[in-house]
């Protein structure tokens, strides 16, 4: 992810200031936002510009629940700072489908009932789409057998890479076969 | 978290003479930097962000190895086409290790600069001499059952919790830098990371400022590559024990050991125990291990896992 240098703050360190320019590109649209340095992607997305579709559920990385895809990968956006993303380009749950136009992922997550109190589905559904483009990438994971090989979207596979993404209600299984269906596979 | 003010590097001596500034830190992933400064265990004035140095690329050395960048996001080095086919118990290491989207943003240098998961550490109101020197160790006479059996201290017996830097000690990897007076040095990860002794706040020989700038791995040790991470989850968690092999046909091999010490355990000594079998290179490998009563299941678990280690390399 290279970075331009914008701001005067950082080209003349005795200038440093507590409020940092940045441009982020959120599903599409270009938000050009002044921020305490301190505000996460998450914060950033749920309080500055009112997405809350991505959620906080421990604000350190453990839950999965603020998944979102930036320049193509997944990423928990409580760990990493706004500022940390000059002209990246971010795609939350808002930017997949919409309801009259579900994302295919969002299709069938409803279908199988990938879900109970929905609090994880964004994060879950955000993960589980570059899931699939990380296997078709032919990025290895844990469950892969063999390193020299292509993954394919095993249920080893697809349980292993969404290990990142916790539901207390437990729905794995049900979220499991809505990636499976996507991913074209028999449930 | 508390304030800080942010810059993004224009050029690793610009970066690293910034880190000379009191009480500034790089930002890479950020990952484990900001997880700590959200509960203020880290609390820098100033964070100089990397990511846009272009130390993200693999390149060939001349010497027959790799240049992995110190940016080189996890997931990247763990799916290189060379690191998979010649380095497979890296990839094994990394893949291993926390989430697909933590690994997405996690760097070379900022795993092998993780802090310690002892419990303590991230408790605030606990004493902890890594966290506030000269503040006590709860871990000692507390809940250890993940700490460290082997080279610890009376100050310390936290362990080093980074899957990947297992397995780089076993290719006896090197940690290029640049100090912030602009000279560079090249660091033996076997002398990269320290052993608590009276200064647990210290995890690694790295100076104030000093920014990484690649690791180099040596040309290809051919072998099998295995890495074993037994832990309380199938996946994501952090491991209990780690073993990183890299076994020749002949039998010979390395053996470098995860979750049993403030840095990966290796001896080389104990890998001529390798035709001995298991307990004979876990008896030299422990030698004058002193674990906890929560802790003691380590050493038989060391054991198992390199004779399951090496059962597979056998197979
Ligand atoms: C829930 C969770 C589970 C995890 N599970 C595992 C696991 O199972 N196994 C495992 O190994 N790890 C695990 N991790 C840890 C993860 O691997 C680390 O957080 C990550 O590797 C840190 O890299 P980073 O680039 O994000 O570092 P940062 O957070 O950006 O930085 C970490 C430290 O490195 C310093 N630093 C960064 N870059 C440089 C540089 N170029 N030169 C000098 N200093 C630098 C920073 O100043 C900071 O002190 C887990 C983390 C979380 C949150
Ligand atoms: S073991 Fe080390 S990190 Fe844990 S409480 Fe003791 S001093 Fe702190
Ligand atoms: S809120 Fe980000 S991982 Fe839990
Ligand atoms: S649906 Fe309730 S947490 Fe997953």
């Amino acid at each position: 992810m290279p970075h331009a240098i914008p701001d005067a703050a950082a080209q003349n360190p005795a200038s440093l200031s507590l409020v940092a320019n940045v441009s982020l590109n959120i599903n599409g649209a270009v938000h050009r936002l002044a921020l305490d340095p301190r505000t996460t992607l998450l914060d950033t997305l749920r309080e500055h510009l009112h997405l809350t579709g991505s959620k906080k559920g421990c604000d350190h990385g453990q839950c999965g629940a603020c998944t979102v895809i930036v320049e193509g990968r997944r990423i928990n956006s409580c760990l990493t700072l706004a500022v940390m993303h000059e002209g990246d380009r971010v795609t939350t749950i808002e930017g997949l489908g919409t309801p009259d136009n579900l994302h295919p992922m969002q299709a069938a997550f409803v279908k199988h009932d990938g879900y109970q109190c929905g609090y994880c589905t964004p994060g879950q559904i955000c993960s589980a789409v570059a899931v699939l483009d990380e296997i078709k990438a032919g990025i290895p994971s844990h469950a892969t057998a063999d390193l020299t090989t292509a993954p394919a979207a095993t249920t080893d596979e697809i349980r292993e890479r969404m290990s990142g993404n916790i539901c207390r209600c437990g729905a794995y299984s049900n979220i499991r076969e809505a990636i499976t269906e996507v991913a074209g596979g028999k449930v | 978290m508390k304030p800080f003010t942010y810059e993004r590097a224009r050029s690793p001596a610009d970066a690293a003479a910034a880190g000379r500034m009191p009480n500034a830190k790089f930002i890479a992933g950020g990952t484990n930097l900001l997880d700590l400064m959200k509960l203020q265990i880290e609390t820098p004035s100033h964070l100089i962000d990397v990511n846009g140095l272009g130390f993200d690329k693999i390149e060939p050395a001349s010497d027959g190895g790799l240049r992995v960048g110190s940016l080189v996001r996890n997931t990247d080095l763990a799916a290189d086409e060379r690191v998979r086919r010649d380095y497979g118990v890296l990839s094994r290491a990394l893949l291993a290790g926390a989430s697909g989207q933590l690994r997405n943003m996690a760097t070379t240098a900022g795993n092998l600069l993780q802090r310690t998961r002892c419990p303590y550490f991230y408790d605030t109101n606990m004493p902890c001499n890594k966290r506030r020197p000269g503040s006590g160790c709860a871990a000692i006479g507390g809940v250890s059952r993940q700490l460290a059996v082997i080279g610890a201290s009376d100050a310390c017996i936290a362990t080093h919790p980074s899957d990947m830097a297992v397995a780089m000690r076993a290719l006896d990897a090197t940690v290029e830098t640049v100090r912030s007076d602009g000279s560079q040095r090249s660091i033996a990860i076997a002398d990269f990371h320290r052993l608590p002794g009276d200064a647990p706040h210290v995890d690694t020989t790295l100076e104030a400022g000093e920014l990484i700038t690649a690791v180099n791995l040596p040309k290809p040790l051919g072998g099998k590559h295995i890495y074993r991470k037994v832990r309380d989850r199938a996946s994501y968690a952090f491991a209990l024990v780690s073993v990183a092999a890299i076994v020749q046909p002949d039998g010979t091999g390395r053996v470098a050991v995860g979750g049993v010490a403030h840095k990966p355990w290796r001896v080389e000594p104990a890998e001529a125990e390798l035709p001995r079998g298991p307990r004979a290179v876990t008896a030299r490998l422990l030698e004058g291990a002193r674990p906890t009563a929560d802790n003691a299941f380590k050493i038989p678990l060391v054991e198992r896992t390199i004779a399951a280690v090496l059962a597979e390399a056998r197979a």
